[in-house]
C-alpha cells in the first residue's frame, strides 16, 4: 500500500467512514455493502470505482482494510475533482477536497436509480451493438469468470463479483465475497445449472430488481475495460474480469472484484436473465456454492450454447454443415477484437484445420471470443471442454471439475489436432467396423496403413482384388465392404469383384470363367494381410476335409457314398465322381506346392511337389465317370495315369513359368491352372489314343456337367473299342450317367470346400506378403539412413 | 536443430525468420538472403510441372564453414529456409525433410485461417511453436 498522509480533516473524516463501513468492527471493511454503497454514492463511473478498488489494493487483499479504504477514499476524492487517478497522486495531490458522497434517504433507492442509469446506458449500447457478438459473450463471460475469478482471488472480497457466477462458475473468492451481499438471491437465479453463483452482490440483487435488462443489453467493453482490464490482468488471470465487467453487463459472475461497481449490476442484472428471481439466499449458500463449485471457466453454458446455435444458424442454416471461413471472419471481425487475436482464436478453434468451422469448433470459437472480450486472456491451447467432441454436452453435469483450469492457460489435455481429417472419422469408425465386423483384426491394420500410401494403396488392391477369392460366400462379400470402408476404397469395387468371384466358384463349371479368376488372383496375390486375416476366421469350417484331401481317399470315401457305389471292386473306380475329385486333388496338391513355391521361390520344386502329389490323383484321375470303362482297363489306366501324372506336373510348371511375375502367385492361380492345363494335358493325352480313357475324365472334371455326358459318351465307345465287353459299355454308360450327376454333386461339394482351402491358402500366403512388405519398408528406412553417409 | 528458420514469399520477402538469439543475428538473416539466389537457381533448374515431395524439397543449398543451409520450396513459390549449425552431428536428410514437411503443415495451417491475410507477417503462435520446437533442439 502506498503510504498515505492524509490532512487531519480527511483523516478524521476517513476514519468516520470506515466506522461506518465496518459493520463488523473487525478494523477492515469486507467489500460489503455498505462499502459499495458508499463508493456508488460517490457517483462516479463504474470504471473509476473499479480502478480505485484495484489501486488500492483491496483487490489483492480482497477486502477493504483500514488503510486502503483510506486510499479509495482518497481516490475517490482524486476522481471527483477530475483527476486522473494515479498512486502517486494520492500523495501529491494537495488541498483535495474530501470525496463527496450522495447518501440518498434510501441507499436502495440511490442505487437503483444508479442502476437503472447503468442499466439504461447499458441498454442503449448494446442496440446499435454490433451485432451479436457482445451480447452472447456477456452471459458467457459471466459463465466464465467464475471459476477463474474465484480460483486466483481468494482475496476478492471487496470486489463484488458482480455477475454472480452465473451459469457456472462459483467465485473462488465468494467465500469472502459473500457477506456483503445480500442479493445472495441472484446467485440462485442465475445459477441455471448447479454452478455455483460467486457470491452475490448487493448489487446485483438491486440490479435484478432495477434492470431486467435483457443479457443483450449488452455493451461493448472496449474501451471502459480496456484500462481496467489491463489493471486487473495484471494481479491474476480472473481479474480482468472485473474491469471488464463494467462494461460487459454479462459478465460472468466470478469474483468480479468490481462489485461495488454499479456498472456490475446491469451485468448482473443480465445475468440473471435466465432466472431473475431475487431470492434472498443466504449468503452462505451462495458461499458454498462458490466454494464447491470451481467449474471450468471455459464451459458453454446450455444458455451460451443456445445462443451459439443461433447464431450459427444465421450464418449456415444446416446445424451440420460448415462455415466457411470467410463467412466466420466477418462474423468474428464484428466482435472488434484485434485480428491477431482472432486469429489466435481461429486457430486454437478450427479443430480440424479445414478452414471452415463446424457447429461445434463455432461454439468454441464463440466462447472464446465473448472471454476474450470479457477480459480473458485466450489460452495456450484449446480448453477441453470447447473440444469440437463435445457437442451437446450438457455443461451442468460437469459442474465440479477440478481446478484443473485455473487460469486459461491451463488447458488440460489437448488433443492434438490432427492434421488429416480422417483420422477423426476412423476413429469413430472403428466401433462401427467392430459392431458391424465380425472379425475384429481388420480394424487394426487399415488404420495404420493409411499414412504409407503406396502400400497401402497396393495393398487395398490387393485386398479388393484377393478378397474375391478368398470366399465366394458371404462372409467375404460382407467383409469387403467393410474394408473398403475404413480403407477408403471403393466399396462398390470389392463388391463386383467379390460377386463375380463368388458366382464363378458356385457353379462347378467356373472354369469356364477362370481367366477371370486366375487375374484376380494373381493381383491379389499381394492382397492386404487384413483382408486376408479377415478372410482367414471364415473359412475354416469347410476346411478340414480337404487339408487332407491331398489324401484323396476322403473324397473317395464321399465318391463312394455319391456314387452309390458302383461296387466296383476297383479303388480306382471310386474316383467315380472321378469328373470332380481330380480337380481338388490338384489344387490341394498345388497348395502345398505353392507354399512350396513362395518360400523356394522355384518353379521346378512346385512341379516336384506336384509330381509328388500327382500320384496320388492318378487312381482318381482315370475314374472319370465311367466306372465300367476303369475295370476294364484298370491295368491300362495305371499306366496311362502314370503319363498324366507326368502331364500335370508339367503343365503345373507351365503355369508356374507362365504366370511368373509374383512369387506369390499362390495356389489359387496355380489350382485353376492346374486345371486348366490338366485339362489341356487332358485333351493331349485324349488324342494320344490309349491314354484316351484316362485324360477324358480329367477333362470331365473340368468341364461343366453337359459335357460330362457327351464325353461319357465318348468315352464309352472309346473304351468300348478297348473293351471287350461291349455289353458291360452300355450298361456302364447309363450307370455313368447316373454317377455323373452323382459325380457333379459330389465334384460342386469338392470344389467348394477347394476354395475354403485356397482361400485359406491365400490368407496365409497375404501374410506372408505383408510381412515381406514390412521388412522392405524396415529395410527402405535403413538404406534411406545410410544414404546420407554415401553422399558425404 | 536449426539456428535459424525462414520463411519468404512469393516475392522474395521474408514473412517470417527467427534464429536463434546469439550476437550476430543479422548474419543469419544475410545468409538467407543470400540462399535465396541458390533456391531460384534450383527452381527454375527443377522445372515444372511435378510437384511432389522430391522436388518442394531442393536439399542443401550450400554449405559455409559454419553452417549449413537447406532450403524447400512450396507450389506456391513460398520458401523456406532453414539454416543449421554444421557442427551438430550432421542431420540426417530425412529429418531435414521432416522438418521441412512440419513447417510446410504449419504454414498451410496458417492460411487456412481466414484471419491471415496473405502476404501478412506470420504471427500465429502454433506457427511460432513449431518453429520454437525445431530450433530449441539445437539447444
Amino acid at each position: 500500500m502506498e503510504s498515505l498522509t492524509l490532512s487531519d480533516v480527511e483523516q478524521k473524516y476517513y476514519s468516520e467512514l470506515f466506522v461506518y463501513c465496518d459493520t463488523d468492527n473487525t478494523k477492515k471493511v469486507a467489500s460489503n455493502g455498505r462499502v459499495l454503497d458508499l463508493f456508488r454514492a460517490a457517483q462516479l463511473p463504474s470504471e473509476v470505482v473499479l480502478q480505485i478498488t484495484e489501486l488500492c489494493g483491496a483487490t489483492r487483499l480482497g477486502h477493504f482494510g483500514r488503510s486502503q479504504f483510506y486510499i479509495a477514499l482518497k481516490l475517490i476524492a482524486i476522481a471527483q475533482s477530475g483527476l486522473p487517478l494515479r498512486v502517486e497522486s494520492l500523495n501529491s495531490v494537495k488541498d483535495l477536497p474530501l470525496p463527496r458522497f450522495v447518501v440518498g434517504k434510501n441507499e436502495a433507492e440511490a442505487r437503483h436509480a444508479a442502476l437503472y442509469q447503468d442499466a439504461d446506458s447499458q441498454g442503449l449500447y448494446p442496440a446499435p451493438g454490433t451485432a451479436l457478438i457482445p451480447r452472447p459473450p456477456g452471459r458467457g463471460l459471466q459463465n466464465k469468470k467464475g471459476p477463474p475469478s474465484s480460483t486466483s482471488l481468494p482475496a476478492h472480497e471487496v470486489i463484488q463479483p458482480l455477475a454472480p457466477s452465473i451459469e457456472a462458475q462459483p467465485e473462488p473468492t465468494s467465500p469472502v465475497i459473500s457477506p456483503h451481499q445480500s442479493p445472495p438471491t441472484s446467485p440462485h437465479s442465475w445459477r441455471k445449472h448447479k454452478r455455483q453463483h460467486s457470491g452475490g452482490n448487493a448489487d446485483r440483487q438491486q440490479v435484478v430488481a432495477a434492470t431486467g435488462a435483457v443479457w443483450t443489453q449488452f455493451r461493448e467493453p472496449q474501451t471502459g475495460p480496456v484500462t481496467g482490464d489491463g489493471m486487473w490482468s495484471s494481479h491474476s488471470p480472473p481479474p480482468p474480469l472485473p474491469p471488464s465487467q463494467e462494461s460487459w453487463v454479462s459478465f460472468t459472475a466470478d469474483t468480479p472484484p468490481s462489485s461495488t461497481l454499479p456498472a456490475m449490476h446491469p451485468s448482473s442484472v443480465q445475468e440473471s436473465t435466465t432466472i431473475r428471481t431475487v431470492a434472498s439466499a443466504a449468503t452462505t449458500n451462495e458461499i458454498q456454492r462458490q466454494s464447491s463449485g470451481y467449474d471450468d471457466p471455459w464451459k458453454i453454458t446450455d444458455e451460451q450454447r443456445q445462443y451459439y446455435i443461433n447464431q450459427f444458424k444465421t450464418i449456415q442454416p444446416d446445424l451440420t454443415g460448415l462455415i466457411p471461413g470467410s463467412a466466420a471472419k466477418e462474423f468474428f471481425t464484428k466482435s472488434k477484437l484485434p485480428i491477431l487475436e482472432l486469429s489466435h482464436i481461429w486457430e486454437l478453434s478450427d479443430f480440424d484445420k479445414d478452414g471452415a468451422l463446424t457447429l461445434d469448433e463455432f461454439c468454441a470459437a464463440f466462447h472464446l471470443v465473448v472471454a476474450r472480450k470479457n477480459g480473458y486472456d485466450l489460452p495456450e491451447k484449446l480448453p477441453e471442454s470447447l473440444m469440437p467432441k463435445l457437442i451437446d454436452l450438457d455443461d451442468s453435469a460437469e459442474v465440479p471439475e477440478p481446478a484443473a483450469e485455473v487460469g486459461f492457460s491451463a488447458s488440460p489435455v489437448e488433443v492434438t489436432p490432427n492434421k488429416s481429417p480422417s483420422m477423426p472419422s476412423l476413429n469413430q469408425a472403428w466401433p462401427e467396423m467392430n459392431q458391424s465386423n465380425e472379425d475384429t483384426a481388420i480394424v487394426h491394420p487399415v488404420p495404420i496403413r493409411m499414412t504409407p500410401s503406396k502400400i497401402h494403396m497396393q495393398e487395398m488392391e490387393l485386398k479388393r482384388t484377393g478378397s474375391d477369392h478368398n470366399h465366394p460366400t458371404s462372409p467375404l462379400l460382407a467383409k469387403p465392404p467393410e474394408l473398403s470402408e475404413e480403407t477408403k476404397l471403393p466399396p462398390s469395387m470389392k463388391f463386383v469383384a467379390a460377386n463375380t468371384v463368388g458366382d464363378g466358384y458356385s457353379s462347378s463349371d467356373s472354369f469356364t470363367s477362370d481367366p477371370e479368376p486366375i487375374t484376380r488372383q494373381r493381383s491379389q496375390s499381394g492382397a492386404s494381410p487384413e483382408a486376408l486375416k479377415v478372410v482367414a476366421p471364415p473359412p475354416p469350417p469347410p476346411r478340414p476335409q480337404q487339408s487332407h484331401s491331398r489324401s484323396s481317399s476322403l473324397d473317395m470315401n464321399r465318391t463312394f457314398a455319391a456314387t452309390a457305389a458302383p461296387g466296383q471292386p476297383q479303388p480306382s473306380a471310386i474316383a467315380f465322381p472321378p469328373a470332380v475329385p481330380p480337380r481338388p486333388l490338384p489344387t490341394q496338391s498345388s497348395v502345398p506346392l505353392t507354399g512350396h513355391r513362395v518360400e523356394a521361390e522355384g518353379v521346378p520344386a512346385g512341379g516336384a511337389v506336384l509330381t509328388t502329389t500327382s500320384p496320388q490323383q492318378i487312381p482318381q484321375q482315370p475314374n472319370f465317370a465311367d466306372f465300367s470303362q476303369f475295370q476294364a482297363f484298370a491295368a491300362s489306366e495305371q499306366p496311362s495315369s502314370l503319363p498324366d501324372i507326368d502331364k500335370h506336373s508339367e503343365a503345373g510348371q507351365a503355369d508356374k513359368i507362365s504366370e511368373g511375375a509374383g512369387p506369390l502367385r499362390t495356389v489359387k492361380s496355380d489350382g485353376p491352372a492346374d486345371e486348366r492345363t490338366s485339362a489341356t494335358v487332358n485333351s493331349a493325352k485324349g488324342s494320344s489314343g490309349p491314354l484316351a480313357p484316362p485324360p477324358k475324365p480329367v477333362r470331365r472334371r473340368l468341364k461343366s456337367e453337359d459335357e460330362l455326358r457327351p464325353e461319357d459318351e465318348q468315352i464309352g465307345p472309346q473304351k468300348a473299342a478297348a473293351i471287350a465287353a461291349p455289353l458291360t459299355s452300355q450298361p456302364s454308360i447309363s450307370r455313368s450317367v447316373g454317377k455323373d450327376k452323382k459325380a457333379i454333386q459330389a465334384s460342386i461339394r469338392r470344389n467348394k470346400e477347394t476354395n475354403t482351402v485356397l482361400a485359406r491358402l491365400n490368407s496365409e500366403l497375404q501374410q506372408q506378403l505383408k510381412d515381406l512388405l514390412e521388412e522392405r519398408i524396415s529395410l527402405e528406412v535403413q538404406l534411406e539412413q545410410l544414404r546420407p553417409f554415401s553422399h558425404l | 536443430m536449426a539456428v535459424c528458420i525462414a520463411v519468404i514469399a512469393k516475392e522474395n520477402y521474408p514473412l517470417y525468420i527467427r534464429s536463434v538469439p546469439c550476437q550476430n543475428e543479422l548474419k543469419f538473416h544475410y545468409t538467407v538472403h543470400t540462399s535465396l539466389d541458390v533456391v531460384e537457381e534450383k527452381v527454375s533448374a527443377v522445372g515444372k510441372s511435378l510437384a511432389d515431395q522430391r522436388e518442394l524439397y531442393l536439399g542443401l543449398l550450400y554449405p559455409t564453414e559454419d553452417y549449413k543451409v537447406y532450403g524447400y520450396v512450396t507450389n506456391s513459390k513460398v520458401k523456406f529456409v532453414i539454416v543449421v549449425d554444421s557442427s551438430n552431428t550432421s542431420l540426417r536428410d530425412n529429418e531435414i525433410r521432416s522438418m521441412f514437411r512440419k513447417l510446410h503443415n504449419s504454414f498451410t495451417d496458417v492460411m487456412c485461417n481466414p484471419f491471415y491475410n496473405p502476404g501478412d507477417p506470420i504471427q500465429s503462435k502454433a506457427f511460432n511453436g513449431i518453429v520454437s520446437g525445431m530450433m530449441v533442439q539445437t539447444g
